[in-house]
């Protein structure tokens, strides 16, 4: 590779031909003040569109100023990054960004976390010389992502992200100059369009212009209500960053100090979405076996692969852009709402509770999880199985919010019987871990033999797209596994060309899976912290006595007592699911 | 073939269209076949002759004859005066203003005189919708030499060696930007016209493809085989039907005489031309922006490098050029490089067509050799300031040019000396301004023509733009202060310095142009609460002088909103806190009774 | 039609260009032969329709490029058909008794030589031009 050099602030740097001013200056330490650059290293995430200017620097010789993030350096380049001229012209961009942003840090959902707020604060803006009318947009509320498009500030990462990242092509900006905003087509609501709810747009926007719908009033309220029992359940992937939100560092366990904290917010039972994740495999895997064995024994109307359907954003994908495969996922509901049905009504029979007065609350990373609590086929009588779904980040505010010193907090347990899992359950959290559970399981079961080993690496990583064959005691299983909505349309497309043949494929929305999921603290572009969670979700596996869902115990308990087996016709009533073609939807709305 | 004994060309330009040239042509075809003439005579639709301000217009050949505002109704007198008894219809002539004289033909308009038509060449002179007369005149006589005579590279070299520059307002070394395309090694390249004109008042590319439209498609043809691209996009916008329809039949006729297609002229070349529709939008004038566009994108510019040389159109390597760039290859190729630089200055050669417009008497399209003064662009071939006004400043280079001065007049035309001089070439837009314009507002008229365009991708464009504008409203209403004029200076600086492209990097051109060359007029604004020009609303106050006031009743009469009252035959008087400054008083009046204070 | 060589090329071009010619010609007209005929009610009807265009088809036939047009009357009104011929770079000339044979001879003589033929109208006016 050439090697090119230049000086950077007077210091003489070498760095590979292609390199930015911007990471070249970082390799000597002079970090370039940035905003809509982001990139998420070893992931392929990148949103450099060179809009927002903050990063200009001066370039011995060039007419105009350069902006680092996207100009290359070339040999014998003399760059000055903090000259008067850059100064003024970096300080005069950033004024003129806020002077179009409401002045409304004390009230933000994203005071503290805005990285435009930060880059005021490091650039010492105490005066805006530029005042002047604001631009406006109609707020957006849907069941799950409130755009404040005021707050925008036409960065366009989450363009990026849901059109390049996720292929959902919801985003786009519209608009010229003053008016330009980004907004799905035609300037419909989110409701109105394909979104997904995945909320990476929510997780990598700088400011306040994309959040999550705020459940938590609607949590305290329940549990300010003495006739009603709530119940709270975790995700696996919120023990392996709530944390962070603590000061933490990333990758810190607290699974006993969160179950603690839920206990000290009210809550009347604190479980685990593990346990159902458990449940999901008992049901997947049977149905993965299942339709295996069909397939093996000659049935041509099998549907292979089979496919994951733990994840609701990547629900709503196939449901609006793969309608013609919706009967090629497993038809089982997600933790969620298996937690949700079976609290409902297994748990509300033991507690002896009617299920109105029982509250269901979950703890999710994501923010698809609102609206899929919210879905109609989800609910009993209008009672639905899980009533609110709070975001990692939501509970942390809601810690906070009730004076609670998460430092203090002793490791606690879960309660029973719906708090309890096995390893298995806890890598629902990274990508592959659903189906190394469902590996784990089917496996044993299906080979009636114990596992010769538990940990399966070759399913494990952050590659987008991985392939592995899973040696079913002399039958080859052939596993793909996709996060990032755009690899799984990849994967897809392959499938519907024939091109790959699979027997099972795991689908997250998220790049990571759940760990980076939108509802997580923000990991402000930094991929190191996904990878810390996911080292976290292993770790947490390893320490489990049991690893395998279907030994949980209290799992089998709960088929003995209630459900009878996998795929009884009470367990495809509460557990399992059917998918709507989506793809017109829309259109026959008018 | 029928011989004919005159061809009477009626403009089919847009302008001259507007006016009705349609009907005129029918006209005279039915007036002629009644008199039995249809087959002496032929009416031939043409494309713009430039003199815009005088259309429609209508040219009798052989005489050279040069009718202009010619209607319909005129129609049957020229058959009957001109066509049949041989005499020029003198109502019809044009009146020269300055000898006051009626003049026959072109050769001695003013408005023509220090014109040299290289890309208009056939514009107003052929027929655009025959490729025969395209032919006639020398067409694809260049792209044959190019394939049959000339290597990629010997051709490439020849458009170096002419020193055409780029007439969308870069002025980039074509042949330069041919041969960087050239050497790029790609399975797939592409040719790109941008036909998407957006300066305000320009009209020099839509009268090409409507005029002449094989001159670009000939040279596109010669631009792909340079740098071995077959397949060439024209990007135009969709306002242009005319122009659109045009290209459309020249491209069909080009298909069906092999002139694009596979093995054109047996030279194993293959070439084809598509059209793009562009929606309006000024930055997709941009070239990364236009390529956006073109690919089903927002049209957005992107940061060069890459260039589209090198990534350009779905990837590929793609050779940018406007229109009127275009339209000068094939004649270079005719007529040699020798020829074609002895026109023009040292560092821009050959000629540049300019949107004349504004307070001149001659407006319309001219092409001029560059180094022609703009002296002799405004008083020779406008023919001086409308009205016998006093010549205040002429804008160049579209809304993101500068305002230039009396003291830049004897400038010779240029792309460097306009640049050196606080200006542009821009696209050609040239519109004159005198006495009766206020700069300031002028400035705030451009502004809010860029402010409309942005595409709102970078923040200096977005909103310091925005920004500008509104401290320059604050001035025309006398709200401003010396630290506003200071924040323009700064502020315009800035986005110039940190704008992502061509469009942001100019708007605060016609800001900063001002400040520096009318500096007078902002501190009038801000320390004297007034408008020189009397432009400004806030500024100006409509006086009625009671001693020349007769009480006629007309202002009265004629005030939209009732400020004006007074007895019949007594003075009249405005009341100043329901006058809305409309200036109809002012018009009216026929005593010079009221006046701006 | 396809054009499938230069040669092609050249060869429509010559086809086509007589389209043109009128036009082409007259924007060089000081570098050609002008002749004028005198087309008001008293040329026609002495015949001047057909001199002109036998002048037109006899220049071509010959292969001369002239443009030639027509004018009002020229004041010479007993003399109709009345030409003016303008050789490049010559003072104009006028005719007068313009008939078929006469234009043979003047451009036999004239147009082609450059010798004066007889029948020549001294000019008693000048043009608003000069």
């Amino acid at each position: 590779m050439d090697k090119i050099k230049l000086t950077i602030d007077n210091k003489t740097v070498e760095v590979e031909k292609g390199t930015t001013i911007l990471e070249a200056a970082k390799t000597i330490g002079v970090h370039i003040p940035t905003l809509c650059h982001m990139k998420l290293d070893d992931m392929g995430i990148e949103n450099k569109p060179g809009g927002c200017r903050v990063c200009v620097v001066e370039v011995d010789g060039r007419k105009n100023l350069a902006p680092s993030c996207v100009t290359e350096v070339n040999n014998g380049m003399k760059i000055n990054t903090h000259s008067m001229r850059v100064i003024n012209a970096r300080r005069t961009v950033v004024e003129l960004i806020i002077s179009d942003h409401p002045y409304e840090c004390l009230t933000c959902a994203k005071a503290g976390n805005c990285e435009l707020q930060k880059l005021a604060q490091d650039m010492g803006i105490r005066e805006i010389h530029y005042e002047g009318e604001q631009s406006v947009y109609r707020e957006d509320t849907s069941p799950a992502i409130i755009r404040d498009l005021d707050k925008c500030i036409m960065c366009r990462r989450c363009e990026m992200m849901c059109n390049e990242v996720q292929t959902v092509g919801v985003l786009s900006a519209i608009n010229r100059g003053f008016q330009a905003v980004v907004s799905p087509p035609f300037e419909q609501n989110l409701d109105h369009s394909v979104c997904t709810y995945c909320g990476q747009c929510v997780a990598v926007c700088p400011t306040g212009a994309l959040t999550e719908v705020d459940h938590t009033p609607a949590v305290i309220r329940a549990l300010s209500d003495p006739s009603k029992t709530v119940v709270v359940q975790t995700a696996p992937a919120v023990r392996a960053a709530l944390g962070e939100a603590f000061g933490l560092e990333p990758g810190t366990l607290v699974t006993g100090k969160m179950a603690a904290a839920l206990r000290r917010l009210g809550f009347d039972f604190v479980f685990d979405t593990d346990f159902a994740a458990d449940l999901t495999i008992m049901e997947e895997g049977t149905e993965l076996l299942d339709r295996l064995s069909r397939h093996l024994a000659g049935d041509e109307t099998v549907k292979l692969p089979i496919l994951t359907s733990c994840c609701p954003a990547w629900v709503n994908f196939f449901e609006h852009q793969f309608p013609d495969m919706k009967d090629i996922p497993s038809s089982a509901k997600s933790p969620q709402q298996m937690f949700g049905a079976v609290a409902k009504t297994y748990f509300a029979d033991k507690q002896k509770i009617d299920r109105k007065d029982l509250v269901v609350v979950s703890i999710m990373p994501c923010v698809a999880k609102k609206y899929e609590c919210s879905r109609e086929e989800f609910s009993v009588d209008g009672n639905p199985d899980v009533d609110y779904a709070l975001t990692t980040r939501e509970l942390a505010a809601f810690i906070k919010l009730a004076n609670i010193d998460f430092h203090a907090l002793p490791d606690e347990e879960f309660d029973h019987p719906l708090g309890d899992s096995t390893g298995a359950g806890v890598i629902f959290g990274a990508t592959g871990g659903v189906i190394e559970a469902a590996v784990r399981t089917a496996y044993e079961l299906h080979t009636k033999k114990s596992l010769p080993r538990i940990d399966f690496e070759e399913l494990r990583g952050m590659d987008g797209i991985r392939e592995a064959t899973i040696d079913f005691d002399g039958l080859p299983i052939k596993i793909g596994i996709a996060h990032g909505l755009g690899n799984a349309r990849k994967l897809l497309e392959d499938i519907q060309s024939g091109k790959s043949q699979f027997h099972a494929i795991e689908i997250m929305s998220c790049p990571g899976g759940c760990i980076g999921g939108g509802g997580q603290p923000y990991h402000h572009s930094d991929s190191s912290i996904l990878k810390k969670r996911q080292m976290a979700i292993y770790s947490e596996d390893g320490m489990k006595t049991i690893r395998k869902s279907h030994e949980n115990p209290y799992i089998l308990k709960l088929y003995e007592e209630f459900l009878g087996k996998p795929m009884s016709e009470k367990a495809h009533h509460l557990l399992h699911t059917n998918y709507f073609d989506k793809s017109t939807v829309f259109e026959q709305e008018d | 073939m029928t011989d004919y004994k005159m061809h009477i060309l009626v403009c089919g330009g847009t302008g001259c269209r507007a006016s009705q040239s349609e009907k005129i042509v029918d006209a005279f075809k039915s007036e002629l076949e009644t008199r039995a003439l249809d087959d002496e005579v032929k009416v031939i639709a043409t494309g713009c002759f430039g003199f815009c301000e005088k259309g429609p217009i209508v040219k009798i050949i052989p005489d050279n004859t040069f009718y202009v505002q010619v209607g319909v109704v005129d129609v049957k007198d020229i058959v009957e005066e001109h066509v049949i008894k041989g005499r020029p219809l003198k109502r019809l002539l044009y009146h020269d203003p300055a000898t006051k004289s009626q003049v026959t033909d072109t050769a001695h308009i003013d408005f023509y005189k220090k014109q040299v038509r290289i890309a208009l060449r056939n514009c107003g002179f052929i027929n655009p919708e025959n490729i025969d007369e395209y032919i006639a005149r020398d067409g694809y006589a260049a792209l044959g030499k190019a394939l049959s005579e000339m290597t990629p590279a010997d051709a490439t070299q020849l458009v170096k060696d002419s020193g055409l520059r780029g007439r969308g307002g870069g002025g980039f070394p074509t042949g330069l930007k041919w041969e960087i395309t050239a050497k790029e090694k790609s399975d797939q390249k592409y040719v790109v016209c941008n036909a998407d004109e957006g300066d305000p008042g320009a009209f020099m590319d839509r009268s090409i493809l409507e005029g002449d439209p094989h001159s670009v498609i000939e040279a596109m043809a010669i631009c792909g085989y340079c740098i071995g691209a077959s397949k060439g996009l024209v990007y135009i916008r969709a306002e242009y039907p005319l122009a659109i329809n045009r290209l459309k039949i020249a491209l069909e006729q080009a298909r069906e005489y092999g002139l694009l297609g596979d093995d054109i002229l047996g030279s194993g070349f293959n070439f084809d031309i598509d059209i793009r529709y562009g929606a309006g939008a000024f930055v997709c004038g941009e070239e990364t922006a236009l390529i956006h566009s073109m690919e089903g994108h927002r049209g957005e510019p992107t940061f060069k490098p890459p260039f589209p040389s090198v990534s350009g159109y779905l990837g590929k390597p793609t050779n940018v050029n406007n229109v009127e760039t275009f339209a000068n290859v094939p004649v270079i190729f005719n007529k040699g490089v020798e020829w074609f630089s002895s026109i023009g200055s040292e560092k821009s050669k050959g000629t540049k067509v300019f949107a004349l417009a504004g307070k001149v008497n001659n407006v319309g399209l001219i092409e001029v050799p560059m180094g022609i003064t703009l002296r002799e662009v405004i008083f020779d071939i406008g023919g001086g300031i409308r009205g016998g006004k006093k010549f205040k400043a002429v804008q160049t280079g579209g809304p993101s040019g500068g305002c230039l001065t009396e003291q830049h007049l004897d400038t010779p035309i240029d792309y460097d000396n306009l640049i050196a001089a606080g200006s542009m070439m821009g696209s050609g837009g040239m519109i004159v301004m005198d006495e009766d314009d206020c700069m300031v507002s002028i400035a705030k008229f451009y502004l809010e023509f860029t402010l409309e365009e942005s595409c709102g991708k970078c923040t200096p464009c977005r909103i310091g733009n925005k920004r500008l504008h509104e401290i320059l409203d604050k001035i025309t209403k006398g709200k401003g202060t010396l630290e506003d004029i200071e924040r323009l200076r700064v502020l315009g600086n800035v986005i110039k310095d940190t704008s992502l492209c061509g469009l942001g990097q100019t708007s605060p051109n016609p800001i900063l142009s001002t400040l520096d060359n009318f500096y007078d007029e902002y501190l009038a604004h801000v320390n004297d609460k007034k408008c020189p020009a009397g432009q400004c609303k806030d500024l100006v106050r409509y006086e009625i002088d009671p001693d020349a006031c007769t009480g006629c009743t007309l202002c009265f009469r004629n005030c939209p909103v009732g400020a004006i009252s007074g007895e019949k035959k007594m003075p009249h008087y405005i009341d100043q806190t329901l006058c809305i400054k409309c200036g109809v008083c002012y018009e009216k009046c026929r005593f010079k009774a009221i006046s701006i204070v | 039609m396809k054009i499938k060589t230069l040669a092609d090329l050249k060869k429509v071009k010559a086809d086509v260009q007589k389209k043109i010619k009128l036009r082409e010609q007259s924007e060089n007209a000081g570098n050609v032969v002008q002749v004028k005929v005198a087309m008001a009610t008293c040329g026609i009807a002495s015949g001047a329709k057909e001199t002109m265009s036998f002048i037109i088809d006899e220049l071509d036939f010959r292969g001369i490029d002239a443009v030639i047009t027509q004018t009002g009357c020229m004041g010479y009104c007993y003399a109709e058909p009345t030409i003016e011929v303008t050789l490049p770079g010559k003072e104009p000339v006028v005719y007068g008794y313009v008939d078929k044979d006469k234009a043979r001879q003047i451009i036999d003589e004239y147009i082609v030589k450059g010798e004066l033929v007889d029948g020549i109208i001294p000019v008693n006016y000048k043009t608003i031009d000069e």
